[in-house]
């Protein structure tokens, strides 16, 4: 197999998330050690609560403070912790029938090893010391001392009220990737780094594309045959960027700048790429350019003008 | 018979599976585009139905885009589909079996007379059991990250406390199923596979699934254009999914009252069927099917393998439908269930019954027939 190309792309995505009356009321109970649940019509405690009867559907209410102390339902050893887990040391997967109520939740729990674990299990929650209004407010699970009794009587009705109640969830999220442009856009890429900018020819219609994705999305075949198209091309289409990005690739790049669609010399579609060298207000359809190479770089920086007369319309007009 | 009736009228269209083909699933294809992986696979799939590119009536694809990390994914995969000119086309973030399902019901409307319908996941961009711990409740589950082996461990410890399984058993349902992939070239995982040490006890590495990347394509046709295209169409006798409430806690995970639910609705307990292709990723996960499905031993279960011998993620619910129908095919069945499953602990769940007989009597209705 010739070398592949590969990447490090990483994703991170810090989601926002309103809470509604009742998740705010759990979240919110958690940073105040405050564990709340939600009795459904027939009489059944959610914990952690639900909005809606996961059976009926009707809208819940009714808040009920449930105890700090429960029973495994069942459990899994976990021998080795994940990034973002709650633990950095092995630990059970446990699911949690607190004390009042009818569910189990899911956590993680504190044990020296699978031989303390057993389902039927009584624990208890160990608070996080910094607690924000989010579940990892419950570090974790841990087994309750011997002796330690359950609470006497049902769950008690709780109104949900809290001083500053947490109303938003940030959950962020990193997910790490390798990426891989496959074997079409791989060897255009290859070629980049030599300074030659190549495409894919159709067998069926013959068209050109750059870059190559690998199949014809009109004729659904194989694209193989190389081409070396431009490097000079024309500017089909453009736009005047005036508002900086942030947290792009170009953020070291003044504004404004000219972002524009360019058909390379033998292509059958155009490409992206910046325009400079001219000023902005001068750039027009037609334009004739050509890549600029910088020291190092696997691809083109830019492209400027070549100097040439403008191309007719009739040459690109099908390219738009 | 008590049970809810089925969706349609009595002399719905008739819907055929009528093509399918895969990939020779790896744990890796770094060579490969996503585009490159399926163009193979959706010209074998044509090839056999003797459409050629852009002609099937309708086109539905099933793949997350998490899997890879690349945004909109699936719309480069149209690459290879002919869609241009545009084409009638959908996709589903979800296994390419309710992808099958949306094009059945397509077709079933009448505004379709066949249907292209594929699937891809290329696992192997990022890690997996982190991937998937984003399909998971966003507040109180998801900031856990508790993975998907995590989930089906917790799943099995449970079947285990019930008396329904032991370890000894999942090992003989992992021990079966490679077996039954040495005849399957398409397989990554078979024959004599170690358990291994625990990945999350009670789970061993040899209950889990092979992860990796692949796809799937099948061709659905109606009445008489199934008829040209197949010997022995895979007739989709019904086809129902549902699912299970969110929260783990909430549901009895010995239990899959979704599956059993989706069967009833699809007649799978009509008759009886002779063979089962049961999407289960986790050794576990059969028990708790063959229970809801009511499969006695006289089922062959997972002819193929199932996914503990390739598990393609979005595609393998759907091969589940194409092996199922593949042995409709060959013969080798006359009446076989297929069963796909999405989430965590078997929590969404879709049951087709594939025949190959023709009922008698049949009636054609729809605009186009």
């Amino acid at each position: 197999m010739p070398d592949v190309l590969t990447a490090p792309l990483v994703v991170e995505f810090p989601f926002t998330r309103s809470l509604g009356p009742v998740l705010s009321a759990f979240l919110t109970g958690l940073r105040e050690r405050v564990v709340l649940g939600i009795r459904t019509h027939d009489g059944r405690v959610l914990v952690p609560p639900a909005e809606y009867d996961p059976d009926t559907g009707e809208e819940l209410h009714a808040l009920v403070r449930t105890a700090a102390t429960g029973t495994v339902t069942t459990w899994a050893w976990n021998p080795a912790p994940r990034r973002g887990q709650p633990l950095a040391t092995p630990f059970a997967w446990v699911l949690v029938r607190l004390d009042g109520a009818d569910t189990a939740l899911l956590h993680a729990l504190d044990a020296p090893g699978p031989d303390a674990v057993r389902t039927g299990l009584r624990v208890r929650v160990r608070w996080a010391p910094r607690r924000t209004g989010a579940i990892t407010d419950i570090a974790c699970f841990e087994p309750c001392p011997p002796g330690t009794a359950p609470p006497a009587g049902p769950p008690v009705p709780h109104d949900g009220v809290f001083t500053d109640p947490v109303t938003t969830l940030t959950a962020p999220a990193r997910l790490d990737y390798t990426y891989t442009p496959g074997r079409a856009l791989g060897r255009h890429l290859d070629a980049l780094a030599e300074r030659r900018i190549t495409g894919e020819r159709c067998p069926s219609c013959r068209k050109v594309y750059v870059p190559p994705r690998g199949a014809c999305p009109t004729c659904a075949v194989a694209t193989r045959e190389q081409v070396e198209v431009g490097p000079r091309g024309t500017v089909t289409t453009f736009c005047v960027v005036n508002i900086k990005a942030r947290n792009a690739g170009n953020a070291a790049l003044d504004v404004p700048y000219v972002y524009a669609h360019i058909a390379l010399d033998g292509a059958g579609l155009a490409l992206h790429g910046r325009i400079a060298g001219i000023p902005c207000d001068q750039v027009r359809m037609g334009l004739r350019v050509e890549p600029v190479w910088t020291e190092g770089a696997r691809h083109p920086d830019h492209y400027r003008p070549t100097g040439e007369p403008d191309a007719a319309y009739d040459t690109y007009k099908e390219l738009l | 018979m008590t049970g809810p009736s089925r969706p349609g009228p009595a002399a719905a269209r008739e819907v055929a599976i009528v093509a399918f083909a895969q990939t020779r699933h790896r744990r890796a294809t770094p060579e490969l585009s996503e585009a490159e992986m399926l163009l193979p696979v959706l010209s074998e799939a044509l090839d056999q139905a003797g459409l050629r590119p852009g002609e099937a009536d309708f086109t539905c694809s099933g793949s997350s885009d998490y899997l890879a990390g690349r945004p909109f994914s699936f719309t480069m995969t149209l690459d290879t589909v002919g869609a241009w000119p545009p084409v009638a086309e959908s996709h589903v973030e979800m296994d390419g079996a309710w992808a099958l399902h949306e094009a059945w019901v397509k077709i079933l409307t009448g505004e379709a007379d066949t249907a292209l319908v594929y699937a891809h996941g290329t696992s192997s961009s990022g890690d997996l059991r982190d991937v998937l711990t984003r399909q998971l409740d966003p507040y109180c589950t998801a900031p856990l990250w508790p993975d998907p082996v995590a989930l089906a461990a917790l799943q099995a410890q449970a079947l285990i406390d019930a008396g329904e399984t032991d370890e000894d058993a999942l090992a003989r349902i992992a021990a079966r199923s490679r077996t039954a992939a040495e005849a399957n070239p398409y397989a990554p995982l078979s024959g004599p596979v170690p358990a291994g040490d625990y990945v999350v006890r009670p789970l061993r590495a040899g209950d889990c699934p092979p992860v990796g990347d692949g796809a799937a394509a099948v061709v659905l046709a109606a009445g008489d254009t199934a008829r040209r295209m197949r010997a022995r169409p895979a007739w989709i006798r019904g086809m129902d999914h549902r699912v299970e409430p969110h929260a783990l806690g909430v549901r009895d995970l010995t239990d899959s009252v979704s599956t059993r639910l989706a069967a009833e609705r699809a007649g799978a307990f009509d008759a009886p069927v002779d063979t089962a292709e049961l999407h289960a990723p986790f050794t576990s996960q059969e028990v708790v099917l063959r229970k809801a499905l009511r499969l006695d031993d006289g089922v062959v279960v997972n002819p193929s393998g199932g996914p503990l011998a390739a598990n393609p993620v979005m595609a393998a619910g759907l091969i589940r439908l194409g092996e199922a129908a593949a042995r409709v095919h060959r013969g080798e069945s006359d009446r076989a269930l297929a069963h796909a499953t999405s989430g965590p602990c078997l929590q969404q769940n879709l049951v087709a019954v594939l025949e190959g007989p023709e009922r008698p009597a049949r009636q054609e209705r729809g605009p186009r027939s």
